[in-house]
């Protein structure tokens, strides 16, 4: 009966979230009747869905691993910040290489800005699971540093980069598909497979719904929550290699600026509690491409982009309210064989 | 280099435990001490490598460069004590002061405009407060939306810098009040140091400020009191919208101008300059004077690496970053102690 009721609850949750998407979506196709047109030129798929799904992969990226801090009752401020110094430390390694366009040289490139994405991931697991301070205040750290570490990468300086192969990873073909969206695809079906079809995912809601109780019952929830940061840190990571080989170069300033706030707010938009527990990654999905399609629709409005940030409130308050327990139980009057929710929000 | 400096300040700390012993400091103020024990370390740090930086001149310009800054991390004590958090102060600051430049430009009186642009910081922290407390929805999110609501809003304002050539604003911002041989006051200053007069008032001397300490230090036990839990938790984030609101002319003043980009990334300094000024993060212990200690360390090593030259704007994230770090390990350790 508690999972019939979870299972409503799911439903419940993502409900709002999937008709906020497709309200967007027919809005869109209402104004330009092309909307939904996908064409195939070169072999490739081009259109106004598949530039939406390409332009929200890095943000899934960063999502997933704020899913799994989130669950944890974490947060993590720096993401925005480890995207820069991702980005920086790739572009600047291509930029000083002698030969930028064979195939080793970017993997080499990506592979120790991973490596250092890890080790920051590491270092806010460090300071949240080891010295126990708030995550809020932990990844705040690094995310007033981080943007100062990029800058001292690149030396202040925007690294433009001439690579072929690194050129694919942002706005690239694999088998028809953009590779960014391929990329964020199978990261999310890794996570996706690991946490629901092993125990980890249960682990980590246990550890976001009762620290205290879940160490009692011989959960490593130290462990658990060093995992989860490192894990956000390399997502983060792999986001700041697209993002940077969208534009083909390194902006400490502005590459993943405010993209920590897009993805906490995506993750909220998709159900996951702030406070920790339960977290639904198909929610934070459906987030994400709400956030995406939302900037799409105010450029295709002809609205001036800047205004974005007025639209994506409007959402998230919305979201929120509808989400609000009280006026869930408002809206749940007409079922009332409902339990009244036992936790109390923090 | 400036890392190093700070880094090695162990003897000041047994030097400041030992004058503790003698002068039977309170526990309570010990993060606030540190705070001071930190300026005036950076202070010698800097009277140290250059002439003229300990002059009247430098330490008169920090209160001028950091005024809206003062006037911002005051309100977040206030919404920090109670355990919340306010992301939208910065983003508020800027719609107060676009919002103010783009009337002005418009002919309104400066007496009309200059209350309504900090009204609505009020109004928004009042949406914020209802969000948080009636529909439940954690301060971080509830706060994420009004800095989303109120950055959109500037851009709806204005896409471009309005100046700012109203005779009020240019009498506040171009009057210097002199202090003796080298020190000057603005009126910008003196707000600031009012608002902090003010916030000392109300956290220590009124129900309302007990009431915000006991939410911090639990809030079950505070409503179990009686106290006025609901009605406090809105207040603090109506305070510290309008206090944003005062930092928008504030910062209008400063700059002479509106623009809907200012502020992007202030709010996390005013929480820098809180934390940093000994304020706990979960609430419940803090003081307003250390949250000013805590601005004026972080305008002092920007000044520092202003005098420094070679140095780039970009060590400053860093050292701040640094610092913050050091501050809450130590946080950390004082708690971990008194426990």
């Amino acid at each position: 009966m508690r999972n019939l009721n979870a299972m409503g609850l799911v439903r419940h949750r993502l409900f709002w979230p999937l008709a906020a998407l497709i309200a967007l979506l027919v809005a869109n196709t209402i104004r330009t009747t092309s909307f939904l047109n996908i064409r195939v030129q070169d072999g490739h798929l081009y259109g106004a869905l598949i530039d939406i799904l390409r332009n929200s992969s890095p943000l899934i990226l960063v999502e997933l691993g704020m899913t799994l801090v989130i669950a944890t009752r974490g947060i993590d401020l720096s993401v925005g910040a480890v995207v820069a110094i991702s980005g920086a430390l790739a572009c600047s390694f291509l930029a000083s290489a002698p030969n930028p366009n064979s195939i080793g040289t970017v993997l080499v490139a990506c592979g120790i800005a991973l490596a250092l994405s890890l080790v920051l991931g590491v270092w806010n697991g460090f300071l949240v699971s080891v010295l126990g301070i708030q995550p809020i205040i932990a990844t705040l750290v690094l995310m007033t540093a981080g943007r100062g570490i990029a800058m001292l990468i690149t030396s202040g300086q925007i690294t433009m980069i001439h690579s072929t192969p690194f050129k694919t990873i942002g706005s690239g073909f694999w088998f028809g598909l953009p590779a960014a969206v391929l990329i964020a695809g199978a990261v999310f079906a890794v996570v996706a497979t690991v946490t629901r079809r092993t125990a980890l995912g249960m682990l980590i809601e246990s550890v976001g719904i009762n620290p205290q109780a879940s160490r009692l019952a011989g959960v490593q929830s130290r462990s658990i929550i060093w995992i989860v940061y490192a894990a956000a840190g390399v997502f983060a990571g792999v986001a700041g290699l697209m993002i940077s080989s969208n534009i083909m170069a390194a902006d400490a300033n502005n590459a993943g600026l405010f993209i920590e706030l897009d993805a906490i707010l995506a993750v909220v938009i998709g159900g996951t509690s702030l406070a920790g527990g339960k977290f639904s990654l198909s929610g934070t999905l459906v987030g994400a491409f709400i956030i995406q399609t939302l900037t799409l629709t105010v450029t295709i409005l002809g609205i001036p982009p800047a205004v974005t940030p007025l639209f994506k409130a409007i959402v998230v308050i919305a979201v929120c309210l509808l989400q609000a327990p009280i006026v869930r139980s408002r809206l749940a009057v007409r079922r009332p064989a409902r339990p009244v929710p036992v936790e109390v929000a923090a | 280099m400036a890392i190093d400096q700070l880094a090695g300040r162990t003897p000041v700390k047994a030097a400041v435990t030992s004058l503790r012993r003698r002068v039977r400091l309170d526990r309570r103020h010990l993060p606030v001490v540190g705070t001071l024990v930190v300026l005036a370390l950076i202070f010698a740090i800097g009277g140290n490598r250059y002439e003229n930086f300990l002059s009247g001149r430098v330490f008169s310009n920090l209160f001028i460069n950091n005024s809206h800054l003062i006037v911002l991390a005051v309100g977040m004590t206030f919404v920090i004590l109670t355990g919340g958090i306010d992301l939208s102060v910065g983003a508020v600051l800027a719609l107060s002061s676009i919002l103010s430049a783009s009337l002005l430009q418009n002919n309104w009186p400066a007496f009309v405009v200059i209350p309504l642009a900090i009204l609505v910081g009020t109004l928004l922290g009042l949406l914020v407060g209802v969000m948080i407390h009636v529909f439940e929805i954690q301060p971080f999110i509830a706060t994420l939306a009004a800095m989303f609501l109120a950055r959109g809003l500037c851009y709806v304002i204005s896409l471009n810098s309005i100046p700012i050539d109203n005779p009020t604003i240019v009498w506040l911002s171009s009057t210097r009040y002199p202090i003796g041989d080298s020190w000057v006051v603005t009126p910008s200053g003196i707000i600031a140091l009012g608002v902090v007069a003010v916030g000392f008032y109300v956290l220590h001397y009124t129900r309302f400020g007990r009431t915000v300490y006991a939410i911090g230090g639990g809030e079950q036990s505070a409503i179990l009191m009686g106290l006025p839990v609901a009605r406090t938790k809105v207040l603090v984030y109506v305070i510290s919208g309008t206090c944003a609101g005062i930092g928008g002319i504030l910062f209008s003043v400063f700059s002479r101008s509106g623009y809907s980009l200012t502020g992007v990334g202030m709010e996390l300094d005013a929480i820098a300059a809180v934390v940093i000024g000994g304020t706990l993060l979960t609430g419940g212990s803090g003081f307003v004077l250390g949250s000013l200690l805590g601005v004026l360390v972080l305008g002092t090593i920007q000044t520092i690496i202003t005098f420094e030259g070679t140095l780039s704007s970009w060590w400053t994230k860093i050292v701040i970053g640094a610092l913050l770090l050091v501050f809450v390990v130590l946080q950390r350790a004082i708690a971990a102690r008194r426990r």
